[in-house]
C-alpha cells in the first residue's frame, strides 16, 4: 500500500488520476482507517490532502466563508467567528464521534464517506454550502447536495477530490441549527438528522429558509416544500403544521436496527420543526 | 514497496522509526518504540484506550497511521510522570480509586490531561463529554470523574 501526501491539489490530483488500483483520499481517517481495518476497503494508493494548504484553512471570502475539506471539528469549534455567523453548520460537525474523533474527523471526509447519516451534512446542504472540487479537467463548484448520490456513492469523477466548502454570505438576521436523534447522548450516529437555515425580514417574517433530511432516504435531502411551507411565515403555529407536514411527506426511510420507517418519519417531522425554532430565535438575536 | 522513514517528538524526545503504510501510530508506539502504554480496545475509535495527543491535539492514536507524523510532536501516558513523580491526575486517580482493571486508564488519563490544559475548572457536564469518548467497563465513570474534579482543584493550586 502507496502513502502519499502531496503539498498541492494538482499533485493529489495528479496521483489519484495515474492511480491504476483502488485508492483513497485520507482526510482525518476516521472513517477511513476504521473501513481499511475492517476489510471494507484495501487500497493501493491512499493520497492525504492534509499537507495541501487550501485543504486546512478557514477564511472569509466575497463576504461568505471558505472552509478547507479537511479542517477538523475541533477546529471549527474553536473559530468562534465562523461559529457566530454558522452555528447551525458548526454543531452538526461537533456532533460526529467523541473528542478524540473531533480532532480528526472533516467535513470533506463526513461528505465523501458517503453516508446518509452524516452529520455535517445536511446542515452544509440547509446552509446553502457549495463544494469546490477539483480535477484532471480542472476545478468546478457543486451544492452539497448534488456531491452524494446514494449511500457511498457520489458525484466525483475519477482523479477528483474535494477541496473546500463556500458557505454563502450572511445577510442580517439569518442562522441555522442542527439536531439529530440518537438513542444515547452522545457518541451515535443519528437515526433521523435535521439542519434548517433561515433569514428574517424587518418585521420578522421568514424572507428565505432551506431545510435538509439526513437518514431518511437513501442520500441526504434538501426537502424544497418544506422550506417552502415556512417562507412568508413567523412559524407560527400553522406555519409549524406546515412545516413537519413537508418534512414527513419528504421521507423515504429504510427500517433497520436504528429505526423503523414509521419512527423516523415522525422524528423528521419533530426535528425540523425543533431546528427551525432554534433557528428562528438565534435570527432574531444574531 | 520500502518502508516509510520517520522522525517525529515523542514525549519530548526526537525518534525516528521505519513503518509501513498500514501500521498505525499506535502499531508504532506498541511494537516498534515499545511505548506499550497505551492500549487496544476497539481498533476503531469507538474506546479511547489509545489516546494520545498529537500536536497537543487529543487523537486516537488507532485512526493515525505512523507514516502521518513525520515533523510532529506526540505525547503519550508515558510522558505523563515526571520521573518518580505522578502528575496529579495519576495521584488522583489512585487516590480515589478511578480505576480495576486499568486497560482503559491511559487513555483517560491522556485524555483528561488534554481537557485540564484548556478547561482548568470544567464542569461535572463538561468532563462527562469530554470523555464520552474513553469507556471503562469497571469504574461507572463517577470515580473517575471525581478524580479529575479533585485534580484539576489540584492543579489550579499550582
Amino acid at each position: 500500500m502507496r502513502y502519499e501526501a502531496p503539498e498541492s491539489v494538482e499533485g493529489a490530483v495528479a496521483l489519484l488520476s495515474a492511480a491504476t488500483g483502488e485508492a483513497r483520499v485520507l482526510a482525518g481517517g476516521t472513517d477511513l482507517l476504521v473501513q481499511m481495518r475492517a476489510d471494507v476497503v484495501d487500497p493501493e494508493l491512499i493520497v492525504d490532502i492534509k499537507k495541501i494548504a487550501e485543504t486546512r484553512a478557514v477564511r472569509e471570502e466575497k463576504g461568505g466563508w471558505r472552509i478547507g475539506a479537511a479542517v477538523t471539528g475541533a477546529e471549527l469549534k474553536e473559530h468562534a467567528k465562523l461559529k457566530r455567523a454558522w452555528p447551525g453548520v458548526v454543531e452538526a460537525a461537533n456532533l460526529i464521534g467523541s473528542t478524540q474523533v473531533q480532532g480528526r474527523a472533516t467535513l470533506g471526509g463526513n461528505l465523501c464517506n458517503g453516508s446518509p447519516a452524516a452529520d455535517s451534512v445536511p446542515a452544509l446542504i440547509a446552509a446553502g454550502a457549495v463544494a469546490t472540487l477539483a480535477g484532471p479537467q480542472g476545478r468546478r463548484d457543486l451544492p452539497v447536495e448534488d456531491v452524494m448520490l446514494g449511500p457511498r456513492k457520489l458525484a466525483l469523477k475519477k482523479g477528483e477530490i474535494v477541496v473546500s466548502f463556500l458557505l454563502p454570505p450572511r445577510p442580517p438576521r439569518s442562522s441555522d441549527a442542527y439536531l439529530r436523534f440518537i438513542p444515547r447522548t452522545e457518541m451515535d450516529i443519528a437515526v433521523v438528522g435535521a439542519g434548517v437555515s433561515l433569514t428574517l425580514d424587518g418585521a420578522g417574517t421568514i424572507s428565505a429558509a432551506r431545510v435538509s433530511l439526513g437518514a431518511v432516504a437513501a442520500r441526504v435531502l434538501l426537502v424544497q416544500e418544506a422550506a417552502q411551507a415556512i417562507v412568508g411565515s413567523r412559524l407560527d403555529a400553522p406555519a409549524q403544521r406546515r412545516l413537519e407536514a413537508a418534512a414527513r411527506a419528504a421521507c423515504r426511510p429504510i427500517d433497520d436496527k436504528r429505526g423503523t420507517v414509521e419512527f423516523r418519519t415522525d422524528v423528521a417531522a419533530v426535528l425540523t420543526r425543533r431546528a427551525a425554532l432554534i433557528a428562528l430565535d438565534r435570527a432574531r438575536t444574531s | 514497496m520500502a518502508k516509510h522513514h520517520i522522525e517525529a517528538i515523542v514525549n519530548g524526545d526526537a525518534v525516528e522509526f521505519l513503518c509501513e503504510t498500514e501500521e498505525t501510530l499506535l502499531d508504532v508506539l506498541r511494537d516498534t518504540l515499545n511505548l506499550t502504554g497505551s492500549k487496544e480496545g476497539c481498533a476503531s475509535g469507538d474506546c479511547g484506550a489509545c489516546s494520545v495527543t498529537l500536536d497537543g491535539r487529543l487523537v486516537c492514536s488507532c485512526l493515525v497511521l505512523g507514516c502521518e507524523v513525520g515533523g510532529r510532536r506526540i505525547e503519550t501516558i508515558e510522558g505523563m510522570a515526571k520521573g518518580e513523580t505522578l502528575h496529579p491526575l495519576q495521584q488522583r486517580f489512585l487516590e480515589h480509586a478511578a480505576l480495576q482493571c486499568g486497560i482503559c486508564t491511559p487513555g483517560f488519563l491522556v485524555a483528561s490531561k488534554a481537557l485540564l490544559e484548556r478547561t482548568p475548572e470544567p464542569s461535572e457536564h463538561e468532563i462527562r463529554f469530554w470523555l464520552a469518548g474513553n469507556l471503562c467497563r469497571c469504574t461507572g465513570y463517577d470515580k473517575i470523574v471525581s478524580a479529575v474534579k479533585d485534580a484539576a482543584a489540584t492543579m489550579r493550586k499550582g
